[in-house]
Protein backbone atom coordinates (compact mmCIF):
# COMPACT_ATOMS: atom_id res chain seq x y z
CA UNK A 1 0.00 0.00 0.00
CA UNK A 2 1.37 3.27 -0.92
CA UNK A 3 1.64 5.98 1.78
CA UNK A 4 -0.97 7.89 0.87
CA UNK A 5 -3.50 5.66 1.72
CA UNK A 6 -2.42 5.78 5.58
CA UNK A 7 -2.56 9.61 5.03
CA UNK A 8 -5.96 9.44 4.21
CA UNK A 9 -6.94 7.19 7.04
CA UNK A 10 -5.05 9.89 9.16
CA UNK A 11 -7.20 12.59 7.98
CA UNK A 12 -10.58 10.76 7.95
CA UNK A 13 -9.76 9.91 12.06
CA UNK A 14 -9.00 13.28 12.70
CA UNK A 15 -11.47 14.98 11.18
CA UNK A 16 -14.04 12.57 13.25
CA UNK A 17 -11.89 13.68 16.27
CA UNK A 18 -12.69 17.25 15.74
CA UNK A 19 -16.32 16.86 15.10
CA UNK A 20 -16.77 14.98 18.07
CA UNK A 21 -14.91 17.53 19.96
CA UNK A 22 -17.19 19.78 18.59
CA UNK A 23 -20.70 17.63 19.27
CA UNK A 24 -20.23 16.43 22.08
CA UNK A 25 -20.66 18.05 25.92
CA UNK A 26 -19.53 14.91 28.21
CA UNK A 27 -15.82 16.14 29.32
CA UNK A 28 -14.94 12.54 29.27
CA UNK A 29 -16.07 11.49 25.77
CA UNK A 30 -14.10 15.00 24.68
CA UNK A 31 -10.65 13.66 26.16
CA UNK A 32 -11.49 10.82 24.00
CA UNK A 33 -11.70 12.61 21.05
CA UNK A 34 -8.47 14.41 21.73
CA UNK A 35 -7.24 11.14 22.03
CA UNK A 36 -8.48 10.14 18.49
CA UNK A 37 -6.94 13.83 17.07
CA UNK A 38 -3.36 12.31 18.78
CA UNK A 39 -3.81 9.21 16.90
CA UNK A 40 -4.37 10.64 13.69
CA UNK A 41 -1.38 12.53 13.96
CA UNK A 42 0.41 9.65 15.66
CA UNK A 43 -0.63 7.43 12.19
CA UNK A 44 1.21 10.41 9.70
CA UNK A 45 4.09 10.46 11.75
CA UNK A 46 4.87 6.83 11.44
CA UNK A 47 3.24 7.28 7.70
CA UNK A 48 6.40 9.54 7.23
CA UNK A 49 8.74 7.56 9.07
CA UNK A 50 8.60 4.73 6.52
CA UNK A 51 8.57 7.10 3.83
CA UNK A 52 11.88 8.28 4.76
CA UNK A 53 12.89 4.58 6.60
CA UNK A 54 14.38 6.50 9.59
CA UNK A 55 13.23 6.41 12.40
CA UNK A 56 12.96 10.10 13.38
CA UNK A 57 9.19 10.06 12.98
CA UNK A 58 8.86 7.29 15.58
CA UNK A 59 10.57 8.78 18.46
CA UNK A 60 7.99 11.70 17.55
CA UNK A 61 5.20 9.70 17.68
CA UNK A 62 6.56 8.24 21.12
CA UNK A 63 6.52 11.83 22.10
CA UNK A 64 2.95 12.62 21.26
CA UNK A 65 2.14 9.01 23.14
CA UNK A 66 3.51 10.57 26.33
CA UNK A 67 2.05 13.72 25.89
CA UNK A 68 -1.17 12.10 25.33
CA UNK A 69 -0.90 10.38 28.68
CA UNK A 70 -0.10 13.90 30.72
CA UNK A 71 -3.01 15.60 29.05
CA UNK A 72 -5.16 12.57 29.98
CA UNK A 73 -4.40 12.13 33.78
CA UNK A 74 -4.75 15.76 34.15
CA UNK A 75 -8.33 16.27 32.14
CA UNK A 76 -9.36 13.14 34.12
CA UNK A 77 -8.11 14.59 37.88
CA UNK A 78 -10.25 17.54 36.78
CA UNK A 79 -13.19 15.53 35.59
CA UNK A 80 -12.77 14.00 39.77
CA UNK A 81 -12.29 16.84 40.93
CA UNK A 82 -15.65 18.42 39.37
CA UNK A 83 -17.94 15.29 40.19
CA UNK A 84 -16.58 15.57 43.61
CA UNK A 85 -17.50 19.63 44.29
CA UNK A 86 -21.00 18.37 42.52
CA UNK A 87 -20.47 20.56 40.06
CA UNK A 88 -22.33 19.46 36.88
CA UNK A 89 -19.86 17.29 34.30
CA UNK A 90 -21.03 19.14 31.45
CA UNK A 91 -18.93 21.64 29.30
CA UNK A 92 -21.80 24.15 28.47
CA UNK A 93 -22.48 24.42 31.76
CA UNK A 94 -18.84 25.39 33.07
CA UNK A 95 -18.94 28.83 32.24
CA UNK A 96 -17.14 30.48 34.87
CA UNK A 97 -14.23 31.35 33.40
CA UNK A 98 -15.32 32.82 30.85
CA UNK A 99 -15.46 36.45 31.92
CA UNK B 1 -2.22 -10.10 1.63
CA UNK B 2 -0.68 -6.85 3.03
CA UNK B 3 -3.53 -4.99 1.23
CA UNK B 4 -6.67 -6.50 2.82
CA UNK B 5 -4.70 -7.08 6.35
CA UNK B 6 -5.06 -2.74 5.76
CA UNK B 7 -8.35 -2.22 4.74
CA UNK B 8 -9.75 -4.36 7.33
CA UNK B 9 -7.84 -2.46 10.31
CA UNK B 10 -8.46 0.71 8.17
CA UNK B 11 -12.11 0.18 8.16
CA UNK B 12 -12.17 -0.89 12.14
CA UNK B 13 -10.17 2.16 12.78
CA UNK B 14 -13.09 4.40 11.21
CA UNK B 15 -15.42 2.21 12.60
CA UNK B 16 -14.19 2.51 16.25
CA UNK B 17 -14.02 6.34 15.64
CA UNK B 18 -17.36 6.56 14.83
CA UNK B 19 -18.20 4.79 17.43
CA UNK B 20 -16.70 7.02 20.07
CA UNK B 21 -18.47 10.19 18.91
CA UNK B 22 -22.00 8.49 18.08
CA UNK B 23 -22.30 6.11 21.10
CA UNK B 24 -24.32 7.42 23.96
CA UNK B 25 -22.96 5.61 27.03
CA UNK B 26 -19.53 6.61 27.77
CA UNK B 27 -18.44 3.01 28.27
CA UNK B 28 -19.37 2.22 24.89
CA UNK B 29 -17.19 5.21 23.72
CA UNK B 30 -14.37 3.96 25.93
CA UNK B 31 -14.75 0.54 24.50
CA UNK B 32 -14.77 1.77 20.87
CA UNK B 33 -11.88 3.13 21.42
CA UNK B 34 -9.76 0.30 22.74
CA UNK B 35 -11.15 -1.05 19.00
CA UNK B 36 -9.89 1.87 17.31
CA UNK B 37 -6.71 1.56 18.94
CA UNK B 38 -6.00 -2.03 18.41
CA UNK B 39 -6.73 -1.70 14.81
CA UNK B 40 -4.19 1.31 14.81
CA UNK B 41 -1.66 -0.84 16.23
CA UNK B 42 -2.56 -3.04 12.99
CA UNK B 43 -1.90 -0.50 10.73
CA UNK B 44 1.91 0.21 12.50
CA UNK B 45 2.99 -3.29 12.45
CA UNK B 46 1.86 -2.96 8.64
CA UNK B 47 4.34 0.46 8.38
CA UNK B 48 6.93 -1.71 9.92
CA UNK B 49 6.94 0.35 13.71
CA UNK B 50 6.88 -2.78 15.73
CA UNK B 51 7.75 -1.02 18.91
CA UNK B 52 5.44 1.41 18.43
CA UNK B 53 2.67 -1.29 17.67
CA UNK B 54 3.56 -3.07 20.65
CA UNK B 55 3.75 0.11 22.84
CA UNK B 56 0.71 1.58 21.43
CA UNK B 57 -1.57 -1.60 23.10
CA UNK B 58 0.27 -1.85 25.90
CA UNK B 59 0.19 2.12 27.07
CA UNK B 60 -3.22 2.82 25.29
CA UNK B 61 -5.43 0.15 25.40
CA UNK B 62 -3.97 -1.40 28.79
CA UNK B 63 -2.88 1.58 31.43
CA UNK B 64 -5.08 4.63 29.93
CA UNK B 65 -8.11 3.20 28.75
CA UNK B 66 -7.74 1.57 32.92
CA UNK B 67 -7.91 5.31 33.88
CA UNK B 68 -11.04 6.08 31.76
CA UNK B 69 -13.14 3.01 32.68
CA UNK B 70 -12.49 4.05 36.44
CA UNK B 71 -13.24 7.47 35.97
CA UNK B 72 -16.50 6.65 33.96
CA UNK B 73 -17.49 4.18 36.73
CA UNK B 74 -16.93 6.79 39.06
CA UNK B 75 -19.14 9.47 37.78
CA UNK B 76 -21.51 7.50 36.92
CA UNK B 77 -24.93 8.41 36.26
CA UNK B 78 -24.23 11.06 38.59
CA UNK B 79 -24.20 14.12 36.45
CA UNK B 80 -27.62 14.73 34.83
CA UNK B 81 -26.20 15.82 31.57
CA UNK B 82 -23.82 13.03 31.19
CA UNK B 83 -23.68 12.15 27.17
CA UNK B 84 -26.84 14.54 26.03
CA UNK B 85 -27.82 15.06 22.93
CA UNK B 86 -27.07 18.43 21.51
CA UNK B 87 -29.53 20.23 19.10
CA UNK B 88 -29.80 19.30 15.10
CA UNK B 89 -28.32 22.26 14.45
CA UNK B 90 -24.85 22.29 16.22
CA UNK B 91 -24.59 18.27 15.14
CA UNK B 92 -25.28 19.93 11.57
CA UNK B 93 -22.72 22.21 12.35
CA UNK B 94 -20.07 19.68 13.57
CA UNK B 95 -20.98 17.26 10.38
CA UNK B 96 -20.25 20.41 8.45
CA UNK B 97 -16.83 21.20 10.06
CA UNK B 98 -15.53 17.45 10.07
CA UNK B 99 -16.25 17.20 6.20
CA UNK B 100 -14.67 21.02 5.42
CA UNK B 101 -11.66 19.37 7.72
CA UNK B 102 -11.24 16.33 5.79
CA UNK B 103 -11.65 18.07 2.49
CA UNK B 104 -8.71 20.54 3.27
CA UNK B 105 -6.51 17.84 4.30
CA UNK B 106 -6.79 15.25 1.66
CA UNK B 107 -6.10 18.90 -0.67
CA UNK B 108 -3.15 19.65 1.45
CA UNK B 109 -1.46 16.46 1.94
CA UNK B 110 -2.29 14.49 -1.11
CA UNK B 111 -2.43 17.26 -3.32
CA UNK B 112 1.17 18.36 -2.04
CA UNK B 113 4.12 18.00 -4.43
CA UNK B 114 5.63 15.39 -1.98
CA UNK B 115 6.57 12.84 -4.92
CA UNK B 116 7.62 9.73 -2.68
CA UNK B 117 3.54 9.58 -0.84
CA UNK B 118 2.66 7.35 -3.95
CA UNK B 119 5.34 4.90 -3.67
CA UNK B 120 5.22 2.30 -0.83
CA UNK B 121 8.02 4.27 0.61
CA UNK B 122 12.30 3.78 1.46
CA UNK B 123 12.68 -0.03 1.08
CA UNK B 124 12.78 -2.09 4.25
CA UNK B 125 16.10 -2.65 6.05
CA UNK B 126 16.53 -5.11 8.95
CA UNK B 127 16.10 -3.60 12.41
CA UNK B 128 13.98 -0.48 11.01
CA UNK B 129 11.69 0.17 14.04
CA UNK B 130 12.84 -2.71 16.33
CA UNK B 131 13.05 -1.84 19.98
CA UNK B 132 16.87 -1.69 19.48
CA UNK B 133 16.50 0.99 17.04
CA UNK B 134 14.04 3.28 18.92
CA UNK B 135 16.47 3.01 22.33
CA UNK B 136 20.00 4.02 20.12
CA UNK B 137 17.33 6.93 19.33
CA UNK B 138 16.20 8.21 22.00
CA UNK B 139 19.64 7.52 24.25
CA UNK B 140 21.84 9.35 21.42
CA UNK B 141 20.00 12.11 19.15
CA UNK B 142 16.34 11.89 21.26
CA UNK B 143 18.70 12.52 24.77
CA UNK B 144 17.00 15.77 25.25
CA UNK B 145 13.62 15.09 24.48
CA UNK B 146 13.77 12.07 26.17
CA UNK B 147 14.44 13.52 29.72
CA UNK B 148 11.91 16.21 29.17
CA UNK B 149 9.36 13.79 28.61
CA UNK B 150 10.16 12.10 31.96
CA UNK B 151 10.12 15.43 33.36
CA UNK B 152 6.31 16.31 31.96
CA UNK B 153 4.99 12.69 33.34
CA UNK B 154 5.88 13.16 36.82
CA UNK B 155 4.62 17.28 36.78
CA UNK B 156 1.27 15.37 35.48
CA UNK B 157 1.35 12.79 37.72
CA UNK B 158 1.48 15.57 40.74
CA UNK B 159 -0.63 17.88 39.12
CA UNK B 160 -3.39 15.20 38.41
CA UNK B 161 -2.91 13.98 42.28
CA UNK B 162 -3.47 17.54 43.54
CA UNK B 163 -6.10 18.33 41.66
CA UNK B 164 -8.16 15.70 42.31
CA UNK B 165 -7.29 15.03 45.85
CA UNK B 166 -9.87 16.53 48.64
CA UNK B 167 -8.82 19.29 50.66
CA UNK B 168 -10.39 20.35 53.99
CA UNK B 169 -12.00 24.11 53.33
CA UNK B 170 -12.57 23.56 49.41
CA UNK B 171 -15.92 21.56 49.77
CA UNK B 172 -17.55 24.38 51.64
CA UNK B 173 -18.24 26.76 49.01
CA UNK B 174 -20.11 25.29 46.60
CA UNK B 175 -22.61 27.28 46.28
CA UNK B 176 -21.56 30.28 48.42
CA UNK B 177 -18.34 32.30 48.91
CA UNK B 178 -15.90 30.73 46.13
CA UNK B 179 -13.33 28.97 47.21
CA UNK B 180 -10.03 29.65 47.20
CA UNK B 181 -6.59 28.04 46.40
CA UNK B 182 -3.39 28.79 48.18
CA UNK B 183 -0.02 27.29 47.94
CA UNK B 184 -0.52 26.81 51.68
CA UNK B 185 -3.66 24.26 50.78
CA UNK B 186 -1.00 22.47 48.72
CA UNK B 187 1.46 22.00 51.35
CA UNK B 188 -0.44 21.73 54.67
CA UNK B 189 -1.04 18.40 56.12
CA UNK B 190 -4.68 16.69 54.69
CA UNK B 191 -7.41 16.67 57.66
CA UNK B 192 -8.27 13.08 58.80
CA UNK B 193 -10.55 11.00 57.28
CA UNK B 194 -9.58 12.03 53.51
CA UNK B 195 -7.64 10.81 51.06
CA UNK B 196 -7.51 7.77 49.21
CA UNK B 197 -7.24 5.15 51.94
CA UNK B 198 -9.89 7.12 54.10
CA UNK B 199 -12.26 7.34 50.83
CA UNK B 200 -11.64 3.81 49.18
CA UNK B 201 -12.38 2.16 52.72
CA UNK B 202 -14.89 4.84 54.00
CA UNK B 203 -15.20 6.55 57.21
CA UNK B 204 -15.82 4.56 59.60
CA UNK B 205 -14.73 4.93 63.09
CA UNK B 206 -13.28 8.14 62.30
CA UNK B 207 -14.73 11.70 62.95
CA UNK B 208 -16.27 13.16 60.34
CA UNK B 209 -14.55 16.48 59.81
Amino acid sequence: MSISWYLAISAIVFALGAGGVLVRRNPIVILLCLELMLNAANLALIGFSRMWGNGDGQIFALVVIVIAACEVTVGLGLVVALHRRRLPVDVDELRELQG
Amino acid sequence: MSTFVFFVAAIGAITGAVGVIALKNPYYSVLSLVGHMISLAALFLLLRAEFLAASQVIIYAGAVIVLYVFVVSYVGDAAPALGQDPGRLAALGAFACGGALVVELFIAVLGSGLQAIGHDGAPYHAGFGTPGQIGTLLLTRFLAPFEIASYLLLIAAIGAVTLARRRGGLDDGIEGDAPVLELLDVLRPRPAATGTMAEAGGSRGMSEP
